[in-house]
């Protein structure tokens, strides 16, 4: 259905590929001039450094989604109350409908993007078969904990009843500690400590750093674990507030 | 003096809706500025590990990077028409604007101004001040006025282009995803352009001229950056891309016909 929604506008469909096109091609252009003569920064190679931006932003065109806005405004407008009273989980039903969407970017975005970010850019793939499995576990693992996320900034509605300037935090520091703009290992190193504490490096920088070859085989499953921690430890705060909102809904205008 | 009054009574139309949710105000201020954080600690982060870019060092960097939050700022207070096809075309509201005596793009400016912008440019004038006493630029009052004829031409070339691309809604009723695109592109106009390939710099240096409303203007005021002739022509490009973007708009108000039934 959601499949269906989005391939009815193909002009931003078009445009969306280049978007992620363009956002690739600054931030090669401007890795490029910082890496100069310089052989390696942060344990990357101008190479490696190429691929992460590619694969990373390509992965981000899979997993993002706009469930904390669909979510505030059902809660807002009060499209929730029905919701209530239906006989299905409706976080349930927001996470499938993410995830639609999340199958239309992966073969429309993501899929025809990687092409051209590979014609355009130098970006080396691995040639490992397994580590595209891998990779395909931790994208897939990258969008539920990015739903979750989401999710929960969207359920904040309920509480606020303007969390237009939490969504827009959320995005900043989702884009910055998930390692798209920047990759963990480059941040001073208290910051890197503090995100070891944060589920935000499982969104991007872990399947990244797996793909462009930086983890070692031993360390591995340690990486899938840490994803899969964060994601069973994030269902905590959804359903505290998910019940908490029953016991205090009031709809605005309503 | 017709038009000033009717910037004022929009803007206390604007006060007047706006303060019924005070809270929204900082809100969209903080959220703002988000954005334009991320970018700096981008900037930051960098340069720990490298002492140059392209030849730039970090407060140079920062400097550019204050500059480019000015004319931003002012551009994004008084232009907010994305969703202009939406609302005054489908939903046919350029009737409203049509029947009264301003001048139509004045109205809806007018419309839809957003004073929290503004604060980012106060943000980029604290940060280009800072990065500049760093670099120990002093600023006399000719360069003040340079500065201000500066920032007046890269405001006007935002004007142009995005006034240019919007009015293609008048051409075609589309939904055209051609405005994030561009404004996609603009984030090039921060960085050095010379680490661009040649058809990037091109790009946007003469057609979509985004490299004038960041680096080559700040290039003027620091050392040794080979763009101080260009950085004189801001003024001239800024009043082209106006010209071409108002041209655009008024040919398009005229094939304008109303929406629908």
């Amino acid at each position: 259905m959601r499949f269906l929604m989005m391939l009815a506008y193909r002009v931003n469909y078009y445009s969306g590929i280049l978007i992620y096109t363009l956002n690739i091609g600054v931030y090669y252009f401007t890795w490029q001039a910082i890496y100069g003569s310089q052989e390696t920064l942060a344990g990357f190679t101008v190479e490696q450094m190429t691929t992460y931006i590619a694969v990373s932003w390509m992965a981000r065109a899979f997993y993002f989604n706009n469930l904390d806005q669909e979510i505030s405004r059902e809660i807002r407008d009060g499209s929730v109350a029905i919701q209530f009273i239906r006989p299905y989980n409706y976080i349930l039903v927001k996470m499938m409908q993410g995830f639609g969407e999340g199958i239309f970017r992966l073969l429309l975005f993501m899929g025809p993007g990687m092409i051209l970010a590979c014609i355009l850019f130098p970006v080396q793939l691995p040639t490992d078969p397994k580590l595209w499995l891998v990779f395909a576990w931790m994208l897939f693992m990258s969008f539920l904990i990015n739903s979750q996320i989401n999710i929960i900034t969207g359920l904040t509605a309920f509480f606020i009843e303007n969390n237009q300037g939490m969504m827009r935090l959320k995005r900043v520091i989702v884009d910055l500690f998930s390692g798209v703009i920047v990759p963990i290992s480059f941040f001073p190193g208290w910051l890197i400590t503090l995100n070891e504490w944060l589920p935000f490096q499982a969104i991007t920088y872990l399947p990244s750093s797996v793909f462009t070859g930086r983890i070692p085989d031993g360390e591995l499953l340690g990486v899938l674990a840490i994803q899969l921690i964060w994601f069973a430890v994030l269902i905590v705060p959804i359903m505290l507030l998910w019940r908490a909102a029953r016991q205090r809904l009031f709809v605005q205008g309503g | 003096m017709y038009y000033v009054g009717l910037v004022s009574e929009y803007l206390k139309n604007y006060a007047k809706t706006r303060l019924t949710y005070r809270a929204d105000f900082w809100i969209e201020v903080i959220s703002d500025l988000m954005f334009q954080i991320t970018n700096l600690i981008f900037i930051f982060v960098v340069f720990m590990h490298t002492p140059t870019l392209a030849g730039w060092t970090r407060d140079e960097m920062v400097f550019v990077y204050g500059y480019f939050m000015i004319p931003y700022g002012i551009f994004s207070c008084f232009f907010n028409m994305w969703g202009f096809s939406e609302r005054y075309i489908v939903k046919g509201e350029m009737d409203r604007i049509l029947t009264r005596p301003a001048h139509n793009l004045f109205q809806i400016l007018l419309e839809n101004v957003d004073p929290p912008s503004i604060i980012g440019s106060f943000v980029g004038a604290i940060l280009m001040i800072t990065a500049g006493s760093q670099l120990g630029i002093d600023f006399g009052a000719l360069d003040i006025l340079l500065l201000l004829i500066m920032i007046v031409g890269s405001v006007l070339i935002y004007f142009g282009i995005y006034t240019a691309l919007t009015s293609i809604s008048f051409y075609s009723d589309a939904p055209t995803g051609i405005l994030p695109l561009v404004w996609n592109i603009q984030n090039y106009g921060r960085y050095p352009l010379t680490i661009y390939n040649r058809f990037i710099q091109v790009l946007l240096t003469w057609i979509l001229p985004f490299a004038f409303v960041g680096i080559v203007p700040a290039s003027r005021f620091l050392e040794d950056k080979g763009m101080e002739q260009m950085a004189l022509l801001t003024p001239v490009v800024g009043i082209i891309a106006f010209t071409i973007g108002l041209t655009m708009w008024n040919v398009g108000v005229k094939r304008y016909r109303g929406a629908g039934s």
